[in-house]
């Protein structure tokens, strides 16, 4: 390679049509990759339909309680569900996810109650559920930092000792094409590539970052940049879930047998916008978005079940039927999700008591108190 | 009888983090109309986008509670909707909408709410900074029965007009008319007193529309219906005119011939795309018309005699060459067929062309072009292709040569480097008057032009 080869804008064929590794193609034919081999029955097949569908049930119920000024924000999933359910579904149980905030199918994964989702994004608490029981953290709305702190997480797994042994668990750090841009990730390639930490790098990279094209953020697709840190990186179709299932497993096994990090470009589309107060239509063509419905990944599964007699009607309805009961069991639970009460700020700050805090928190009180007085004056 | 249900009300919701309002689009239901979760009832344009609003509820639409157009702010119910099953009965809710509605919402207190007192006195609600906020400081108050007109029921509604807000009579502070900054741009733009108009928008504010219908007039207002209805009959005036006078004038004095190319622009295109990135051209639209543009400048200099015009003089007929490109670009706006000129076309660098061409065509279609923008055209070009059409004929400007059409860009099969392919391909039309320019000349502008738009290179080969 010349200096001049790599030199110069990038070929758009480059960055458009990558070398994508796929199992399932958007017509929904069944392909084999030589280094990926995957055996899946009809029910973990019909498993991976059901969790699409509904993930995108629930993203679509919270984008409408959003729009309907029960939700302050909401980052939508869609056209991103078989990376998440891929991956998600690759997870085993002493495995830890670091999510940022879009990672809805994930979570679903990790089993994660969609309510506690969107709590966070009510604004009525910080999500709320326990990071350790479900090998799941809180997200992260800060872009690209929590690949720093998977990697630490990694590296401590590592220093306990379990790798190898059935007790390992793999880090996984999510993070969009965005993100890749940004200091911190690059950081955490460093430390986990030196260090060998036990980590899988997990890019959707969904080809806008908000308002931003790819091509503004890369002049090589994003999973070469692996070889210069020093460890694999490879390309997947996002938008298949099969290809997106197994990769992710070879690459947390590899993590958890200590062979070092892994960084997977998962190949997607963000059909919706960047969040919910967001207008893709300023920035981007609409024949974009069209072309890239052709590959929706929920199509394509239903697709390969409903062509080799792997489900009929009834199963499809009882999926739909099932979604939209989830959905309404999310719209009451959102709608009945309590205010806090405000002194319950100061209640999960520090573990013990904290003389500081106390003092500010009676000051609070007394502040809230004092409308009481005006009341009864 | 039946017991009238409260219907459900549905407030304008903030949609984008800390916006306070937005304005009502388009309606998707109508009273009557049966309505289910989540299903779009209404467009809305805040300051950052236009989005779908979903319905909340399921049920019977009772009323829609504001119109098409209005400004509406965050916190003000839009929709009623009646929610039980015998809810058939449409319970008006409104008369004074807004505002009364938000009374029974918000105007009782209850009692374990901190900070709560009764609705006669201003309350304070505590917040994390400060000694809590007035209620009777923000803009969503809700207005008391006691505090005089704005409680009244406002009269009886236009009857074209769905039921707004109450307007106050004299919204006139400090003098000044209540009215959006856009809208007072707007109201001078046109020449329209704001303190002669009563306005319709929240608190009387003057709105866009009212400013409109203040500059149609009160004709306008109330049109004439009439009684042929079959026919209608459109007075030739204006533009209109001047068109049909410019055309027919030239097609009987100019003897026109046309002639067609088909070109393939993928490079053209390739090279418009990368021309958008370079700063020189930032905040100018760079369209493919830009490049036809040049390119026949390019074409003009190359071939003066296309550039000229017909005169007959007192000793005979002259044909007289400009050494200077006026060039007119057709534009189609809302008052008719307009041809701004780019003067001195000629010596202009290409992002001053780009920036002309914008402005040019934005003011015409603004309707704001002058008689000098509009008038000593020297050649053409008319944008078919906006229109969805791959080419015509165009007939001369008057007192010009020679005049352009640019048709529609498709993804074409064609012969490329000795293969089929799919090439971006338009099709140029070029009438000229045949009195001055003969065939063999036509002919070497259109391939020149062709030539350049198929390898933009050759622009600057041949300028």
């Amino acid at each position: 390679m010349t200096i001049d080869s790599v030199r110069g804008a990038p070929g758009a064929s480059e960055l458009a049509e990558p070398e994508l590794i796929r199992l399932l193609t958007p017509e929904g034919e069944r392909v084999e990759h030589p280094d990926y081999p995957l055996e899946l029955s009809t029910a973990e097949v019909r498993g991976l339909y059901r969790d699409l569908v509904i993930v995108r049930r629930i993203d679509r119920e919270a984008v409408a309680l959003t729009r309907q000024g029960e939700l302050g924000l909401w980052a939508s999933l869609l056209g991103q569900e078989a990376a998440q359910i891929g991956s998600g579904r690759a997870l085993t149980e002493h495995d830890m996810v670091f999510p940022t905030y879009r990672e809805h199918g994930v979570a679903w994964c990790r089993d994660v109650p969609p309510l506690n989702l969107l709590g966070l994004f009510r604004g009525v608490n910080h999500g709320g559920w326990d990071p350790a029981e479900h090998g799941f953290h809180l997200y992260t709305v800060v872009i690209g930092s929590q690949t720093l702190h998977a990697t630490g997480y990694a590296m401590g797994v590592q220093r306990d000792g379990v790798l190898g042994t059935p007790s390992a668990g793999a880090t996984i750090a999510y993070f969009g094409d965005g993100a890749t841009s940004q200091g911190d990730v690059n950081e955490a390639f460093v430390f986990a590539s030196v260090f060998n930490a036990p980590i899988v790098f997990f890019c959707q990279n969904n080809q806008w970052a908000i308002s931003e094209p790819l091509e503004k953020q890369t002049r090589i697709p994003l999973y070469k940049r692996a070889q210069g840190y020093g460890f694999p990186g490879l390309r997947v179709d996002g938008n298949d879930v099969f290809a997106c299932l197994a990769v992710t497993r070879k690459a947390l096994e590899n993590a958890r047998t200590g062979q070092g990090p892994t960084l997977i470009e998962a190949f997607t589309y963000r059909m919706g916008a960047h969040t919910t107060t967001d207008d893709p239509t300023r920035y981007r063509l609409k024949a974009e978005e069209e072309a890239w419905k052709l590959k929706d990944p929920i199509e394509r599964v239903k697709a390969y079940l409903v062509r080799n007699d792997l489900a009929d009607t009834a199963f499809l309805d009882d999926v739909e039927a099932e979604a939209k009961q989830v959905a309404k069991e999310l719209r009451e639970g959102c709608l009945a999700l309590p205010d806090p009460a405000p002194l319950s700020m100061f209640e999960h700050v520090y573990a013990e008591e904290h003389p500081l805090m106390t003092e500010e928190q009676e000051q609070f009180a007394a502040y809230l108190a004092s409308f009481e007085e005006e009341v009864t004056s | 009888m039946v017991t009238p249900v409260s219907p459900k009300l549905f407030k304008l919701p903030d949609v984008g983090e800390g916006l306070t309002e937005a304005e009502i689009v388009k309606w998707h239901v109508q009273p009557g109309d049966t309505v289910e979760v989540n299903q779009t009832i209404v467009e809305i344009e805040t300051a950052k986008a236009i989005v779908e609003l979903p319905c909340p509820f399921e049920g019977v639409v009772a009323e829609l509670l504001v119109t098409e157009g209005q400004t509406v702010d965050v916190g003000v119910p839009i929709i009623a909707v009646n929610t039980e099953a015998e809810g058939g009965v449409a319970t008006p809710v409104s008369e004074p909408p807004a505002q009364s509605a938000a009374m029974r919402e918000e105007g009782a207190p209850s009692a374990n709410e901190p900070g709560m007192t009764s609705p006669d006195q201003p309350k304070r609600t505590p917040v994390l900074v400060g000694y809590g906020v007035r209620e009777g400081t923000t803009r969503r108050r809700p207005r008391k029965a006691s505090n005089g007109a704005a409680a009244v029921p406002a009269p009886a509604p236009a009857p074209p007009q769905a039921p707004a807000p109450p307007v106050r009579p004299h919204p006139v502070e400090n003098g000044l008319p209540l009215a959006k900054p856009p809208v007072r741009k707007m109201a001078k733009d046109l020449g329209v007193d704001l303190t002669a108009i009563t306005g319709s928008g929240p608190n009387g504010s003057i709105t866009r529309d009212d400013v409109l219908a203040a500059q149609a007039g009160p004709a306008a207002q109330a049109p004439p219906v009439a009684a042929a209805e079959r026919e209608e009959r459109i007075a030739v005036k204006g533009v209109r005119k001047a068109t049909a006078t410019a055309m027919s004038g030239s097609a009987f004095t100019a003897p026109h011939v046309t002639e067609f190319l088909q070109v393939d622009v993928t490079r053209t295109m390739e090279a418009v795309a990368r021309l958008r990135d370079l700063p020189d051209f930032a905040g100018v639209k760079v369209s493919p018309l830009l490049l036809v543009a040049r390119a026949l400048l390019t074409a003009v200099a190359r071939h003066p005699m296309v550039n000229s015009t017909w005169a007959d003089g007192p000793s005979g007929a002259e044909i007289v060459v400009k050494r200077y490109v006026n060039l007119g670009i057709a534009a189609a706006t809302e008052r008719g067929l307009i041809v701004p000129k780019i003067k001195d076309a000629q010596d202009m660098s290409l992002p001053a062309l780009a920036r002309a061409l914008t402005e040019l065509t934005e003011k015409a279609r603004a309707g704001k072009a002058s008689p000098a923008d509009l008038s000593d055209g020297t050649i053409t070009i008319t944008n078919v292709g906006v229109f969805g059409v791959d080419t015509g004929t165009p007939i001369l400007t008057p007192g010009e040569a020679a005049i352009l059409a640019f048709g529609q860009i498709r993804d074409m099969p064609w012969v490329h480097e000795g293969e089929l392919a799919i090439r971006k391909v338009t099709t140029l039309a070029l009438s000229f008057d045949h009195r001055i320019v003969d065939g063999e000349l036509g002919s070497r502008v259109l391939r020149d032009v062709g030539d350049m738009l198929e390898d933009p290179l050759r622009m600057l080969a041949w300028s």
